[in-house]
């Protein structure tokens, strides 16, 4: 079912700026049909996930390598995938209104969709390396998405840092799935899901964790890494609202939960992540409180959500992977809605800053509501969905056997925080007294409400019907994550406990720390001297050292010398050889040369000779003639060896070379020798080396030939593929995939001899 | 150099050796040939006029930019490659169905398959990387 979906999305991807163009305003709400289908029909298998049967359906490709396009969706990924489709409807719709009468809108359709497509495949894969390719997809369709207003230095900056970072992890990850696959034979996580003990036994457990998190982290925007998620504010709000907050930087939380029955379960496992979690949950709080633009308030609060979760999936509590899958609910909820909301702000009255935003109550009072009920979920008030995910938190790590307190008291501040974003974003801006930036402000079109609006909606009658959200869907996710049947029980009130003092207290001091908010802004400015030893500088210079060694580099091999090009690629050659052959030269005693006639020492003879009139030569035309000569001697010598095709082609392509070479000579300057007599002794040792390394090389192919392999494509070359012309057959058949790759290579080189000559005679102009 | 017999052989001569790059490329399944030695005798026949003329001339005899012979001789390649897909094979599986009956040619029968159709574009794109090349170069010299 899934795969439908996922090619339908990439079809409407390639055709949505020429959609645009036909019905321009109406694009958003037509394309944002095929989520809302593909939300529908995972809606209606609910029932067969509840009773623990998932959906699995498998492609062959490359088999192989145990690679293939299998998809598996249970409770967890069902879960993501209904929040990626569900919440990408109302994005699409949210584009048309807030990129209204941009040029590019259809090309941002086009990534949106790509993006989305992504996402389903990573979500629904079974296939581990199916699985890395969609990861990488989402990557790059995120470069794609912050970078959009490319013409500006800071979106290109923001794209780039956030492909290197979670660049860098996917390829982590995709060493962590090669070692799954040597490990266990597989990369399909069904499979591995039957055989849980494995990967924790094996030697290489280590490794793979760490391998895994350096993705899942990086992905997720986990401390240290975290930094690329508030650069990506650089995108387009509907961007910010859905790749970075509500889904894709999810997707390290996914992979977290997916594994979570293979890999989790070991110290090693519940500190690492815990830990990290932890810290990026603190990190993330305290860096959001002092900001002062909505979006960026906005994307710590996230990173500090991302902390929550990675922290509950590294406890591994039943009750905490509970509390960490209705928090995702309910994050990806209220966040998506606050971005709209950000954006719809910032498009009304140009400014996202929100010491000059308030009073906003009288002109946008539909986005206001939409606003004040997201926040009030982000602020954990009953009987909102988030009421119930703070409860659900606050339980998990008071029950916890250890650290308990410690991991308790992280949580209340960090909810604390997340109280008074609420307020500064959610609040603020329409209920704070009336200021100079409202007064051009008006309520924006339906598609910039409407998405907001249903969202908080959902997160409120989720709450009052918890029952049924925890019976359908975040049972059967708990489920997949526990390796175990997991009833779940929500339930709005538990009556006046700990817990619930703890919310009361979170709220309050929540509401306090927005009155200091001046003073805890100025404080940071103060401290701003720390960011120095932060990640960002990290970054940066490991980025800047980068080029620069790139740079020298660049410069010591191509410095423009066709002369030391050769050079370099020759000795490289020799050297990365020389070392194995000069220790394996036995083979030469295995070698039998046959008869050689008289005719064939002839042959050899004037190529001999004509290699010295090569050398000697003191004219173009006369060096281009005597190598003529060598080249229709080889041909030659390929008639003796009853290889016609070889023949022909040789005779062929010298003609052609003698042909190319009569245009190329009038661009020559006079023929003179330059060299000193030093460099060209060197070169000709070089040379000498080179050739009686190809020699060797040629004699140990002989060494090795193996019979069989002729006399397979003797047998099969007409039984097979229907031709009498070995060399034909192979060419066009048993090895086409070289071929196509040769003549690829070949047009690429054309095309640059073109450009090259092109550039040159410009350059004279 | 202007030869006015190059310039009369040329024309009686490039025919010919066009016919004999076809046939070459045709019969090249069975017997010594194919799309490269096809390739290269066409481009040589065109290198012809190259010669005796210009590069003007015999762009104007192709009627073709060779950078266009490239892309749809790759595609070609592509496409053949990738046909069997469709009919739920591995890529590059080649399919045959049908032959024409070139006796007379002296050709036996020809098979229709995809590793001809391969052979077709790794014909074109001969044809256009070495035109290309020199089209270029004669008309900057």
């Amino acid at each position: 079912m899934i795969e439908y979906f996922i090619i339908a999305a990439l079809l409407l991807a390639l055709i949505a700026p020429w959609l645009y163009r036909l019905i321009s305003r109406k694009t958003g709400w037509v394309l944002a049909l095929l989520p809302a289908a593909l939300s529908g029909s995972l809606i209606s298998i609910i029932p067969d996930i509840m009773q623990g049967t998932p959906l699995h359906q498998s492609y062959s490709w490359i088999s192989s390598l145990n690679i293939s396009l299998s998809f598996y969706i249970d409770g967890l990924s069902l879960l993501f995938l209904l929040l990626v489709s569900g919440i990408g409807v109302f994005i699409l719709i949210y584009a048309g209104g807030y990129l209204k009468g941009h040029p590019l809108l259809g090309r941002f359709y086009s990534y949106l969709l790509l993006f989305m497509a992504a996402m389903w495949g990573l979500l629904a894969a079974d296939n581990l390396i199916l699985m890395f390719v969609f990861w990488e997809l989402t990557s790059i369709s995120s470069y794609l998405l912050i970078g959009f207003n490319h013409e500006q230095e800071n979106s290109r900056q923001a794209a780039l840092q956030a492909l290197l970072v979670t660049g860098a992890g996917g390829l982590a990850l995709l060493a962590a799935i090669i070692l799954i696959g040597m490990v266990s034979g597989t990369y399909d996580i069904s499979v591995l899901f039957t055989r849980p003990a494995e990967l924790i036994s094996s030697r290489f457990y280590l490794p793979i964790l760490i391998l895994v998190f350096l993705g899942a982290f990086t992905k997720s925007a986990q401390t240290p890494f975290h930094f690329w998620l508030p650069s990506a504010m650089a995108a387009p709000t509907p961007v910010s609202a859905y790749l970075h907050s509500a889904t894709m930087v999810k997707a390290g939380i996914y992979l977290l939960a997916r594994l979570t029955p293979v890999l989790g379960g070991t110290d090693e496992w519940h500190m690492i992540v815990s830990f990290t979690g932890a810290l990026t949950m603190l990190t993330g709080a305290i860096m959001a409180i002092v900001q002062t633009d909505l979006k960026r308030l906005l994307a710590y609060s996230t990173v500090s959500a991302l902390g929550t979760i990675v922290l509950l999936i590294g406890l591994n509590t039943a009750m905490s992977i509970k509390a960490a899958i209705v928090f995702l609910i309910v994050h990806s909820l209220y966040k998506g809605a606050l971005f709209m909301v950000a954006g719809s702000i910032d498009h009304e009255t140009g400014t996202r800053d929100v010491t000059c935003l308030g009073g906003l109550i009288r002109v946008m009072p539909i986005t206001a509501i939409a606003a004040g009920l997201a926040a009030l979920s982000m602020s954990g008030f009953p009987p909102l969905l988030g009421f119930i995910g703070k409860e659900l938190i606050y339980e998990a790590k008071m029950q916890l056997p250890t650290l308990s307190i410690f991991v308790t008291i992280t949580g209340v501040l960090a909810n604390m925080v997340n109280v008074t974003v609420a307020i500064i974003v959610g609040i603020a801006p329409f209920w704070d007294e009336h200021k100079i930036s409202a007064k051009n402000a008006h309520e924006g079109a339906p598609s910039l409400w409407l998405g907001a609006m249903i969202l908080s909606i959902i997160g409120l009658v989720a709450g009052l019907y918890s029952d049924i959200l925890g019976e359908q869907l975040i049972s059967p996710a708990v489920s997949a994550v526990r390796a175990e049947l997991t009833s779940i029980d929500l339930k709005l009130w538990h009556g006046i406990n700990p817990v619930f003092m703890l919310s009361v207290l979170t709220v309050f001091s929540g509401i306090g720390l927005f009155f200091a908010r001046h003073r805890l802004r100025i404080l940071a400015g103060k401290l701003s001297w720390l960011a120095m030893a932060g990640p960002t500088s990290w970054y940066q210079r490991s980025l800047q050292t980068t080029l620069k060694i790139a740079d020298r580099w660049t410069r010591l091999l191509q410095n423009g010398s066709l002369h030391s090009y050769i050079l370099i690629i020759i000795i490289f050659t020799l050297l990365l050889f020389s070392w194995s052959f000069v220790r394996n030269l036995e083979f030469l005693k295995t070698i039998r040369f046959g008869h050689i006639y008289a005719y064939e020492w002839l042959i050899a003879g004037v190529i001999l000779v004509f290699i010295f009139v090569v050398i000697r030569s003191r004219s173009r035309l006369g060096g281009v003639a005597a190598l003529g000569v060598i080249g229709y001697s080889i041909a030659l010598i390929f008639v003796f060896y009853s290889a016609p095709d070889l023949a022909i082609t040789q005779i062929l392509v010298e003609t052609l070379t003698v042909i190319l070479f009569v245009f190329v000579v009038y661009h020559l300057p006079r023929f003179d020798v330059l060299s000193a007599p030093k460099s060209r002794l060197r070169d000709a040792m070089i040379a000498i080396l080179f050739g009686a390394f190809m020699s060797l090389l040629v004699l140990k192919t002989l060494s090795i030939y193996h019979p069989s392999l002729s006399d397979f494509f003797g047998q099969n070359s007409y039984l097979k593929a229907y031709g009498k012309n070995v060399v034909n057959v192979i060419l066009v058949d048993f090895r086409a995939l070289d071929t196509l790759g040769e003549i690829t290579v070949l047009s690429a080189a054309a095309l640059g001899v073109y450009a090259l000559l092109k550039l040159k005679s410009k350059r004279k102009e | 150099m202007v030869s006015v017999l190059l310039k009369a052989a040329t024309r009686y001569i490039v025919p010919v050796q066009l016919l004999f790059s076809v046939y070459l490329l045709l019969r090249g399944h069975n017997l010594p040939g194919g799309g490269f030695i096809g390739g290269l005798i066409a481009a040589g026949a065109f290198s012809l006029y190259v010669i005796a003329y210009d590069a003007s001339v015999a762009r104007r005899k192709l009627r073709i930019r060779p950078q266009l012979l490239i892309i749809i001789g790759l595609l070609l390649s592509l496409i053949s490659a990738l046909l069997s897909v469709l009919f739920g094979k591995a890529a590059m599986t080649g399919l045959w169905d049908g032959s024409i009956p070139l006796h007379w040619l002296g050709l036996g029968s020809l098979k229709l398959g995809t590793p001809l159709l391969f052979d077709i574009g790794v014909y074109l794109v001969v044809i256009g990387i070495t035109l290309l090349i020199i089209f270029t170069l004669e008309e900057e010299s």
